[in-house]
């Protein structure tokens, strides 16, 4: 038999994924509509949510990484994945394109199922047909292409050599900066479900 | 409660409460948000079912299979996903069956089967996309983007250009009209 994870971990996984998929319904990112329309570049709000999400996030993941917070709580554990930057691009393309044929990703093709998208179905589906092609295929390339330019688990705060509160401020203005230029997809009020 | 029946939500106080959920996870339960493992784990699953041998032989599937717990917190999130979604959508009425979106009928036809099987090759070209680059819009895009992850940034970098591009490529500029 396959493991499976003890269940504390299997109730706060489920009770994680019941609030992130509301937010994402709530952020309206489940509808095929908002996402294409953040590809052509008129309808701002896939942006406007992950720029916010990623400031907010990385000031509380930050600060918990801060020797105060260590001490006085304890350590919290970061979960940096490898900058395989081959991997990353290469990968990146074929996801953008997937993403707009789609018109999903992953957890918000997933969510929508739960939002009677019927089309999203046939993309999860897919997905599966995906990540199965992928499982046969990745001991047959995958050394070549990280061994172009494997940086290891490479943050930004290491690679520049700039405290992390700096380049989260940074981005918070680039951010802030964006979300005031760009239009559409700016408010709740007043757009159609 | 009026706030629980709006169909839509700023989306800075939905990012907002994403980044908070981070803060949980990365700090209650020593775990960040990710999405596309878990799609390597059903199809491993799947494909047990009718030959075990030939999952638990790949080095890829084994080391989510056999190495880690193959039913797993992530797992229990990707369930939670569309739950989370149905409940909010019934508290703001907004459930809709959509078989193929407004936008793609404007631009390729009202057929269903074609939308189905382009909706089908697109998720399969994503989740290929994102086992290569090891994570999603979730576990790259929000997860690495939060930690300041190299990988992660230039992950988003290229699959939004690629997005926009294959957008106007598509759709055109007149596409943009019929958003």
């Amino acid at each position: 038999m396959f493991n499976v994870a003890p269940a504390d971990q299997l109730v706060l996984g489920l009770a994680t994924g019941l609030a992130f998929g509301f937010l994402l319904h709530r952020g309206g990112v489940t509808q095929y509509r908002v996402i294409v329309g953040q590809f052509l570049m008129k309808d701002h709000t896939v942006l406007r949510t992950m720029l916010t999400a990623v400031v907010v996030g990385a000031v509380g993941v930050y600060a918990m990484q801060s020797a105060w917070f260590t001490e006085a709580v304890g350590p919290v554990k970061m979960h940096v994945k490898n900058a395989v930057v081959l991997a990353n691009v290469l990968g990146g393309i074929l996801f953008g394109a997937g993403m707009l044929l789609l018109g999903y990703c992953p957890g918000t093709g997933v969510a929508a199922l739960g939002t009677g998208s019927r089309h999203a179905l046939s993309g999860v589906l897919g997905m599966l047909a995906g990540a199965a092609v992928y499982a046969e295929v990745h001991p047959l390339f995958y050394g070549k292409i990280q061994a172009v330019c494997d940086l290891g688990k490479a943050t930004l705060p290491e690679v520049t050599g700039l405290p992390p509160w700096l380049l989260t401020g940074a981005l918070a203005v680039i951010a802030g900066v964006l979300f005031s230029v760009l239009r559409g997809g700016g408010t709740a009020a007043g757009e159609r479900s | 409660m009026n706030w629980l029946r709006q169909p839509r939500w700023s989306p800075y106080l939905v990012g907002a409460g994403i980044g908070v959920l981070s803060w949980i996870t990365f700090g209650l339960m020593g775990k960040a948000l990710g999405t596309s493992t878990t799609l390597v784990r059903w199809a491993g699953l799947l494909e047990a079912l009718v030959d075990r041998q030939h999952v638990t032989a790949n080095a890829y599937y084994a080391k989510y299979l056999v190495s880690e717990p193959a039913v797993d917190w992530q797992m229990m999130l990707v369930v939670g996903l569309p739950i989370g979604a149905l409940i909010s959508a019934l508290l703001s009425r907004s459930y809709r069956v959509e078989r193929v979106p407004k936008l793609w009928e404007w631009r390729f036809g009202p057929s269903r089967a074609k939308r189905y099987a382009w909706a089908f090759l697109g998720g399969a070209l994503l989740l290929f996309g994102a086992r290569l680059a090891g994570g999603c819009t979730s576990g790259h895009g929000i997860s690495g983007g939060l930690q300041l992850s190299v990988g992660s940034w230039l992950f988003f970098a290229a699959f939004f250009s690629t997005g926009v591009i294959a957008a106007f490529v598509l759709f055109g500029k007149e596409g943009r009209n019929h958003v």
